[in-house]
């Protein structure tokens, strides 16, 4: 069952692409400030990147960041937030997967880009989301025997003592 | 503190050779562990975190204001670049637009900034390949514009002098003729630099054709600024993206095919003296009118209605003890710092502190670059290429 979306954003190319792609897999749309994010179902994501990247009339073939937001005390708690752009193009997409706070895992992007590697890295470092089919899912920036995960919003700014 | 790991070697023949942390090449603290067949290396593994200060989660404890003097700290290099993607995503956030003089006064000492960066880059770089005296020449003009820096913020490198909805306050009047003087210097002690390397024998051998890479290669690596630029792509986010007004400026965005070290050189070389140009521009086209824009309860209003004016007063007092608090949503800005997309993204929940803000640094996604042109080249040429991508692991680390 395709989710509702606002009818000024389901005209948007990329929208009306991606939901004759995988009608499932888009959850929602949201526009602030010009900028337009789209709500995605984590278990596609890499399915959806891969056609975004290839598709010849989107071509979104620059992953420019991959971060995640925490909305501790809110379920789903974490959002996987993917930012996209098209070196030709010249337009840009913002994608958020929503995770489930006791097991945050989402499918990694390292097939696609190989700059994603330490991406994803740090952002399993910090916030403790795993990336399934990471080659090297290792701690990038704190000590490797470091415990709990800093950008979490449980993790004091003080750091435990 | 547990041991850092240390990647397995590919065979018993090879040698693992650690570069790093406290290594001269590495501009900080980087750590890049190499496997070698004798002199080649054949696997190249960055190690960062060592200069990790948490500067993203330490801004969501303090007041949207309060923040621009961390950013500064991210990357020492290019402190206003940083200050001005900030104060973007900020004033994105709230809708607001800073007037016309503080954007061009914006444009104006980013631009200075670029040429601070690059001129830092080129003198570690040539400092490294061996040519000594073009380090000396880089840092006595980079100088001027630390005093040029100096004089409109009071600082040299942490300048924090842009704020949200415009500049902290008029540069003073000694600023203007100081500013003409160094653009009409700058062309000739570029031409100078150029004369001491660009045909030079021993700069050539060490840098043509070591380190080539491809756009492909740049894409797959996540790869923005200078670096795509040197493989032959006019990507820049100054023309394609226009902001702070740089859309009412006339400029070249130089390119070269080669994707190689002599490359990214001649691209950097190219975009000091476009710099200047666009400086140039920015320094006689100045308009006239304020620095700062007009949101009460927003921007702080000018110390002389404090005196006379009761509202101005309590604005003041507002902002400072409870900031001011952006509508709920979120918004991605990226600007072109000298070392490619510098983002910042910003999550406001409706309260005066961020929620989330997200610094994309372009210099971690150049350090990780090393594993790919590495392998291949010989240790010498580690130092080279390593040099040539330009990163501060002030910013890779946050």
């Amino acid at each position: 069952m395709p989710a509702a979306l606002p009818p000024e954003l389901a005209e948007r190319r990329v929208v009306r692409k991606l939901r004759e792609f995988a009608p499932e897999a888009l959850l929602g749309a949201t526009e602030f400030r010009g900028q337009m994010a789209l709500s995605v179902a984590p278990a596609r994501l890499r399915d959806l990147c891969e056609f975004l990247r290839r598709d010849p009339e989107l071509e979104f073939d620059q992953l420019v960041d991959v971060t995640a937001v925490d909305r501790y005390p809110l379920e789903p708690r974490f959002e996987a937030v993917y930012h996209l752009r098209s070196l030709r193009l010249q337009h840009r997409l913002r994608l958020k997967a929503p995770l489930r706070g006791d097991n945050p895992r989402i499918e990694s992007l390292t097939g696609l880009w190989a700059g994603a590697d330490v991406l994803e890295r740090e952002v399993y470092d910090l916030f403790g989301i795993r990336f399934d089919g990471h080659p090297n899912l290792r701690r990038l920036l704190m000590p490797d025997d470091w415990e709990g995960h800093p950008l979490r919003k449980d993790y004091p700014v003080e750091g435990y003592r | 503190m547990a041991e850092p790991v240390t990647p397995p070697p590919v065979s018993a023949e090879t040698m693992v050779l650690n570069v790093g942390p406290q290594h001269p090449s590495t501009h900080g603290v980087l750590r890049l562990v190499l496997e070698l067949d004798g002199e080649t290396i054949i696997r190249a593994t960055p190690d960062v975190g060592f200069l990790h200060t948490g500067i993203e989660k330490n801004a969501e404890k303090l007041y949207y204001s309060q923040v621009i003097p961390l950013t500064d700290r991210i990357d020492y290099l290019a402190p206003l670049s940083n200050n001005l993607v900030y104060c973007l995503a900020v004033e994105k956030l709230l809708g607001l637009e800073p007037p016309p003089r503080a954007q061009w006064l914006r444009v104006l000492l980013t631009e200075l900034t670029r040429i601070n960066n690059h001129l830092v880059w080129l003198g570690t770089t040539a400092l490294e390949i061996g040519a000594m005296s073009v380090f000396l020449y880089c840092f006595r003009e980079r100088e001027e514009i630390l005093n040029i820096f100096e004089m409109c913020s009071g600082q040299r490198m942490m300048a924090s002098y842009f704020r949200v909805g415009g500049l902290a306050l008029e540069p003073p009047l000694d600023f203007y003729p100081r500013v003409d003087k160094l653009l009409k210097m700058l062309p000739g002690r570029f031409d100078e630099y150029e004369d001491l390397l660009t045909e030079n024998r021993i700069w050539l051998a060490r840098t043509r054709g070591v380190g080539k890479m491809t756009v492909q290669d740049a894409l797959d690596y996540c790869i923005t600024g200078p670096n795509l630029r040197a493989c032959g792509v006019p990507s820049d986010l100054r023309k394609e993206e226009p902001y702070s007004s740089y859309d009412q400026f006339d400029f070249v965005v130089p390119t070269r095919p080669e994707g190689d070290t002599y490359a990214r050189y001649l691209v950097r070389m190219e975009e000091m003296r476009q710099s200047v140009r666009i400086a140039r521009q920015a320094l006689d086209g100045l308009p006239e009118g304020p620095v700062r824009a007009d949101a009460p309860g927003i921007v702080l209003p000018e110390r002389e209605k404090m005196k006379a004016e009761m509202e101005a007063l309590i604005y003041h007092f507002k902002i400072v003890t409870d900031g001011f608090a952006p509508p709920p949503g979120e918004v991605y800005v990226g600007i072109e710092s000298p070392k490619g997309e510098l983002g910042c993204y910003l999550v406001s929940d409706g309260g005066p502190r961020p929620w989330r803000m997200r610094w994309r640094p372009p210099s971690l996604l150049n350090v990780q670059l090393l594993s790919r042109l590495l392998p291949g080249h010989l240790i010498a040429d580690a130092i080279a290429i390593t040099a040539s991508v330009d990163f501060v692991l002030g910013e890779v680390d946050r």
